[in-house]
């Protein structure tokens, strides 16, 4: 079965084991996957770069009124990821679920406009883009495991995140450039990231393959027994873990905010901030990829978090000036490079192929919502002790995540690559070469 | 899709690709064309903010002034481009664009020239300027300043032109909420209005959900809550009175009511204004405000209504907004 299915796609071009080509070593699929990604961030960067100045400016909203409206709907899309990423297996159209959240994200920009001035619209709008997001990750992250042999993972999501961070890089200045010829035109804005956006649903349609195996023996999918995945203990472990170094992680505003304050930054500064990150993050991603495939996900990962742990101490550290927001803002872009894609790695592996999206998405929403609950608290923490106690709490935090992790997820570290043996839902899927090859070495 | 060649498909990629790059260059041509089309306004030179009868204004972005008399007569229209525009005995402030991104504050004397000009975070939100000119102070919205998604702060400052105390921004001011001693992270303030000793102030602090009215010294950094739900306060001439924006149901959400609060009873009384107001109203004497209104796309007029709840609101100057007395 498994080269049976490897072998007909034409359109990928390679076998799956030899899938190495191009500059990037990842396979044709991959890459697809991440020139989608990287073109629909160029589209929504353009929009989140001039949102509040559309907001502000353009429609004079109070924007007080407007954040309002965003928070109500962030426990929504949480829950829609989680549908979206069974969907996704039930039917096991991932490409579909995923060309869905593609859509939906390009249609709400047209829709900004039209929708006028009306604050609840607005929200309504901005919460279907956010639903996009959320709809696309799970069903594009199970893709990417599903056309990568397991022992390239790391490198497959390496090269995505690289790919991402690429647009999510450009989009700001696309925008720019696009208010400087249109004589700062917000709609002109809108129109032309509707345009990329469609751009990027038309190279998903074209370009990206799902692997359609045969249905499992077991049939259809049931949400018992998508429910059951918890039940199995390499994933319980890793969402586990997942959701406690998602609780230990303090929002991205937090740290901009502190090292903003400290080096009394203007705002005008503020979007340089997160750009700064982007850049560490573009650069770093690939090459870290590569090292978790060679000396294994788990160190990269948790080194990933050590460097978190030594950004938050910077905030309050000795540096200043220039040096601080440099060496910040590398250890910050580092350790996004050494964990988003990193974790997804780790994941895809455990999780059996016909549950990967769902899994996937169990993962992503547990951390999502972590972070939202670590936010509050850390919010809670600088108005009781101030952000310099703050910021240390956050970083032990991290350092204890880091060791609870490596409890829970060490003892099966052979198993994190090899997990299939002793998971019993676990269908005949890409893992067990890597499975059998890592117990007869 | 299965049955297309790799050639086909990059084929059919190629020519979307110009589609849409053209769709989208075609709208940005069309924007600029737009843009072109609406025009400069013809430009006044020799405006100044002496006292007297007239009305100042911020029309198609740029500072102007009309008769108090005959508000929609004819305009003197200044270069001096400001989003954001109050002045009072001589002195004027303007929430200045520098780029599409950043503004600066400039205080201006009373032939507009640039006395004071530094950069401030953020997009403009309000402007004012104490009744003897001594006193400055604006608000802006600030991006990414909370831990919320999507969330919005605001960020207030005060200049003292006669000593050169710049505050960048009040939240470090010591705070006394119903009461007690008090801080929070969440704290913003925004719409500073000053009493005439040049010290004491009224503004907005929110915090933990409401909304106050607060009391401040400039001198002392200190504010203290009064009452809540107050937004925007704009201090009456004779100092009596605070016309403010109340919340519909304390939600902002649902708009705003024109109101005034009598200082002594701390009686409110909601202005025959019904329309939402999100602007920080301008007294024009003791019986009148001025306000901004805006249509679904976002277009200013500059309305006024008598301060007592009787009467009706009256359009006063179309296509402006920012209104101040140059009495």
């Amino acid at each position: 079965m498994y080269l049976s299915t490897v072998t007909s796609p034409p359109a990928t071009g390679t076998p799956r084991r030899s899938g190495r080509r191009g500059l990037a070593g990842v396979s044709a699929n991959v890459f697809a996957l991440g020139t989608v990604s990287l073109i629909t961030d160029v589209s929504s960067e353009m929009v989140t770069a001039v949102l509040p100045l559309y907001l502000v400016l353009g429609l004079q909203l109070s924007p007080l009124a407007y954040g309002m409206i965003d928070g109500v709907y962030t426990g929504a899309t949480a829950l829609l990821r989680l549908v979206g990423g069974y969907v996704a297996d039930r039917t096991r159209r991932r490409k579909a679920v995923a060309g869905i959240g593609y859509g939906l994200s390009a249609l709400a920009k047209p829709l900004l406009l039209a929708v006028g001035s009306s604050v609840s619209a607005i929200g309504l709008v901005i919460a279907a883009d956010r639903t996009g997001k959320g709809l696309r990750a799970a069903p594009r992250d199970a893709m990417i495991t599903l056309s990568t042999p397991p022992e390239s993972l790391g490198r497959a999501f390496g090269v995505h995140r690289a790919m991402d961070s690429v647009g999510a890089f450009l989009g700001p200045l696309a925008a720019l450039g696009v208010l400087a010829a249109a004589a700062q035109s917000f709609d002109a804005v809108f129109v032309v990231s509707f345009c990329v956006a469609a751009l990027g649903v038309l190279v998903l349609v074209l370009f990206v393959r799902d692997r359609r195996q045969a249905a499992p023996a077991t049939g259809q999918v049931s949400v018992r027994e998508a429910a059951g995945l918890l039940r199995v203990a390499p994933v319980r472990r890793l969402v586990l873990a997942a959701c406690l170094l998602g609780l230990a992680t303090i929002g991205d505003g937090f740290v901009y905010l502190l090292l903003q304050r400290r080096e009394e930054l203007g705002t005008v500064w503020f979007p340089l901030l997160a750009a700064g990150t982007s850049l560490g993050y573009l650069l770093l991603a690939a090459p870290l990829g590569v090292l978790a495939d060679r000396i294994g996900r788990l160190p990269v990962m948790l080194g990933g978090y050590v460097a978190l742990t030594a950004a938050y101490l910077l905030l309050f550290g000795p540096l200043g000036g220039s040096p601080l927001l440099v060496v910040t803002l590398a250890l910050y872009g580092l350790f996004y490079a050494a964990t988003d894609g990193v974790l997804m790695a780790l994941a895809g592996p455990v999780l059996p192929e016909h549950l990967r999206t769902t899994g996937i998405a169990l993962i992503q929403t547990g951390q999502a919502l972590a972070y939202l609950l670590s936010s509050v608290l850390f919010g809670l923490a600088w108005q009781l002790w101030g952000p310099a106690t703050a910021s240390r709490i956050a970083a032990a935090a991290v350092v204890a995540a880091v060791a609870v992790t490596l409890l829970l997820l060490r003892r099966p570290a052979a198993g994190a690559t090899a997990p299939a043996a002793d998971s019993p839902t676990t269908a005949p899927d890409a893992a067990e070469p890597a499975a059998q090859k890592e117990i007869s070495r | 899709m299965k049955d297309l060649s790799i050639r086909g498909r990059v084929a059919i990629a190629a020519v979307a690709t110009v589609l849409l790059a053209a769709a989208g260059a075609g709208y940005v041509q069309l924007a600029r064309d737009r843009a072109a089309a609406s025009g400069a306004v013809p430009v006044t030179t020799e405006v100044t903010l002496d006292p007297g009868p007239r009305l100042l204004v911020s029309t198609g972005g740029r500072l102007a002034v009309v008769s108090r008399t005959d508000p929609s007569g004819p305009r003197e229209v200044a270069g001096v481009e400001c989003a954001r525009v109050y002045a009072a005995a001589g002195t004027g402030v303007c929430l200045q664009p520098d780029t599409a991104w950043s503004y600066r504050l400039i205080v201006l004397d009373s032939r507009l020239r640039v006395t004071r000009s530094f950069a401030i975070p953020g997009l403009p939100n309000r402007a004012r300027v104490s009744a003897s000119g001594r006193m400055v102070a604006w608000t802006t919205f600030v991006g990414g300043d909370s831990y919320s998604t999507g969330g919005f702060s605001t960020r207030t400052g005060i200049l003292d032109t006669r000593t050169g105390t710049q505050v960048m921004s009040l939240e470090d001011f010591t705070i006394t909420r119903d009461g007690k001693p008090y801080r929070n992270i969440d704290v913003n303030y925004w719409g500073v209005t000053f009493t005439t000793d040049d010290s004491t102030f009224y503004a907005t602090m929110s915090t933990a959900g409401r909304r106050h009215l607060v009391q401040g010294d400039f001198t002392a950094r200190t504010v203290r809550t009064l009452t809540d739900n107050v937004e925007c306060p704009s201090l009456s001439p004779d100092g009596t009175r605070i016309a403010f924006k109340q919340a519909v149901d304390a939600d902002p959400q649902r708009g705003w009511r024109l109101s005034v609060l009598d200082l002594a009873t701390m009686a409110v009384t909601h202005l025959a204004e019904t329309r939402s107001v999100d602007d920080q109203a301008a007294w024009l004497d003791d019986r009148t405000v001025a306000y901004t209104l805006r249509a679904a796309d976002g277009a200013p007029s500059v309305w006024s209504v008598p301060a007592d709840g009787a009467g009706a609101p009256t359009m006063l100057i179309a296509d402006a907004e920012s209104p101040a007395t140059l009495q």
